[in-house]
């Protein structure tokens, strides 16, 4: 067996792509350690001496911690509530399907193709009505209503991958759809569970127009810390771009550390 | 022990009629398998047995109370699947105990009828494995296993041998009737291999496209098979079918013009077919004697000798080929020219709806 050799225009183009594609963010975090007047020079400074004082200052005006305790706390509280109501959702759909399973999943998904902002005004009439804006609960709230939809279809996809014998014989050995879900989808699906909770963490830690138009200072995660920085008297882009280092950094160490997970839980079932 | 009954009992999907009204009884600590081939529906009406599927029509008793709806687990009775369906994360011992566990018994019971059943399969090295460590025929004995420890009125076996390799599946065939024999139970056992069939069954049921074509013992339906069907699916070589037609009935004797153009007289029992009539003619392959004249004659086309036994394939004038099964026919060569004469009284006799003529063969 020998493996095909890529032609090295295709792996020029693709390095060219990959590039482009990194390049804002290995700019921001080059810009991170400007000074203000470095930042904003023209034309830009490759060769400086990297000073930390635009971290400092965006960690000291404006409480990085609590937007960053208001991120973890809202993406893991969300990802747990979101897994707990699609678990025996995908259970029922890849087990006990009726006729209109599949139409219900398709609908669910295609919640997801609506304009968040379609629903802003009466979301943000409820929340205000209930207590709920700058809330962390609120946020959570939201944050598992719109991540429901793809971990329900995701655990199903993972439960569908397991034999249906085995449940069947768990129902001749007399196990109820709660001990089946306890004593065998829970230990056989884990890695899916794991990597649809992965993948709903980093989507909730990642959104930005709920927690931008719902919260303040209270709740504020680390999307909306980010926001808080263009104000009307301008950008101070060295200070934006550390935030956001600060802000992208916990998710993408997270991310990678997971990564070897989240892609086989992604690509499971592909191929067997 | 159960004795279990099955009165006009159907399987609609959708629109398709998957099992059609079934009768059967199955006594008490008999050893009944289901044979046919593959959509006959011979799984369908054991997972309806088994309680995995409901019943659309028709009664199911589990001795003599209808169990049309009582869920799986409290029919008394234990499945054993195709593919094993053992629990991958479980260890041998906690396959076969859970159901245990699961009711709540304490550990000490659970403990004691797990390594009874490890005991009788011979697993008792293997209970701390689990299922991906062990080899086919031990996960087999697993699945097994689970079954026994539930202590069931009834087993079930889902075509239970079929991923295991030829050698492994003729010994687990005797293991299987050994241990019906050792634990009384009723059996049920499922597969489309006539073999397993006729080798393990006290009575075996036929079933084609849904609908029960015979039930009887194995020899019984070897012998007396009730339509071309079950004539043409029990027995292997299949027995050669020839078309032929009634030339006249006298003096008891029937006289039949085959095809090819001989004429075959056989003796007539039971209401003869009126003069005319189109019939087939079903003889097995060991039934056939070769001689220097006879009414059948062909060329021998392959000769396969396995030893103990023959297979001569022999292609008539016209093209058809007959199956010819003797036990000492060595010397003959491919491409000889050879005549047969059927053994008129093991013949069979089935009229053009494919339904055998009552008594047309003697045993």
């Amino acid at each position: 067996m020998q493996h095909d050799k890529a032609p090295l225009s295709g792996a020029i183009a693709a390095w060219i792509v990959a590039c482009l594609m990194f390049f804002p963010i290995l700019w921001m975090t080059v810009t991170a350690f400007k000074t203000e007047g470095e930042a904003v020079a023209i034309p830009p400074i490759i060769l400086f001496r990297p000073v930390l004082q635009s971290f400092a200052a965006a960690t000291a005006q404006s409480g990085y911690l609590l937007f960053a305790a208001n991120s973890v706390i809202v993406s893991f509280a969300s990802t747990a509530l979101a897994i707990l109501i699609a678990f025996p959702a995908a259970y029922a759909m890849a087990f006990q399907p009726g006729k209109r399973t599949k139409d219900l999943l398709v609908w669910m998904l295609s919640t997801k193709m609506l304009p968040p902002v379609g629903v802003l005004v009466p979301v943000y009439l409820i929340f205000r009505d209930a207590g709920l804006l700058d809330t962390r609960a609120g946020l959570v709230i939201v944050d598992t209503l719109m991540n429901l939809p793809i971990v329900v279809w995701m655990l199903f996809s993972f439960f569908r991958d397991i034999p249906r014998d085995i449940l069947e014989a768990a129902r001749m050995d007399g196990v109820g759809p709660r001990g089946q879900m306890t004593h065998l989808l829970l230990p056989l699906a884990s890695p899916g569970i794991a990597s649809a909770a992965l993948l709903a963490i980093i989507l909730s830690w990642n959104e930005s127009f709920w927690s931008i138009n719902l919260t303040a200072a209270h709740a504020g995660t680390l999307a909306a810390y980010i926001a808080r920085y263009s104000a009307p008297e301008g950008l101070f882009w060295a200070k934006l771009s550390a935030a956001s280092v600060l802000a992208v950094a916990p998710i993408l160490l997270f991310g990678s550390l997971a990564q070897r997970r989240l892609v086989r839980g992604l690509t499971v079932g592909a191929v067997k | 022990m159960a004795a279990l009954e099955l009165r006009q009992v159907g399987k609609w999907y959708g629109g398709f009629e998957a099992v059609k009204s079934v009768d059967l009884a199955i006594a008490d600590r008999e050893f009944m398998v289901f044979v046919g081939p593959s959509g006959c529906g011979k799984t369908t009406l054991l997972r309806m047995i088994a309680g995995l599927e409901d019943i659309t029509s028709g009664d199911f008793l589990i001795d003599g109370a209808r169990a049309n709806a009582v869920p799986p687990d409290k029919r008394g009775l234990a499945m054993v699947f195709q593919s094993y369906a053992l629990y991958p994360h479980m260890t041998v011992a906690q396959n076969m105990g859970f159901a245990l566990k699961m009711a709540g018994r304490p550990r000490a019971e659970i403990e004691a009828k797990v390594r009874e059943a490890a005991r009788i399969l011979r697993l008792e090295a293997e209970l701390g494995r689990k299922p991906r460590m062990l080899s086919g025929g031990q996960r087999q004995r697993v699945a097994i296993g689970r079954a026994i420890v539930r202590n069931p009125k009834g087993f079930l076996f889902d075509e239970p041998l079929s991923n295991l390799d030829a050698a492994l599946r003729v010994q687990m065939r005797t293991e299987l009737v050994k241990l019906h024999r050792s634990l009384d139970a009723t059996m049920i056992y499922v597969t489309h291999d006539q073999i397993e069939a006729m080798t393990m069954a006290d009575r075996i049921v036929v079933l084609n496209q849904g609908e029960v074509a015979q039930v009887g013992t194995p020899l019984d339906l070897y012998h007396r098979p009730a339509n071309l069907f079950v004539a043409g699916f029990i027995g292997s070589p299949k027995m050669n079918f020839f078309p032929a037609r009634v030339a006249g009935v006298a003096n008891g004797s029937l006289s039949l013009a085959l095809d090819g153009g001989a004429t075959v007289a056989l003796a007539a029992q039971g209401a003869p077919p009126a003069a005319g009539a189109a019939l087939t003619l079903g003889v097995r392959p060991e039934h056939f004697v070769l001689a220097a004249e006879g009414p059948l004659a062909g060329s021998v086309d392959v000769v396969e000798h396995l030893g103990a036994e023959t297979i001569l394939y022999v292609k008539e004038s016209r093209g058809a080929i007959i199956v010819v099964r003797t036990d000492d026919l060595a010397h003959v060569r491919p491409g000889e020219a050879v005549h047969l004469v059927p053994r008129l009284d093991r013949v069979s006799l089935f009229d053009a709806e494919g339904r055998a003529i009552a008594d047309s063969s003697a045993t």
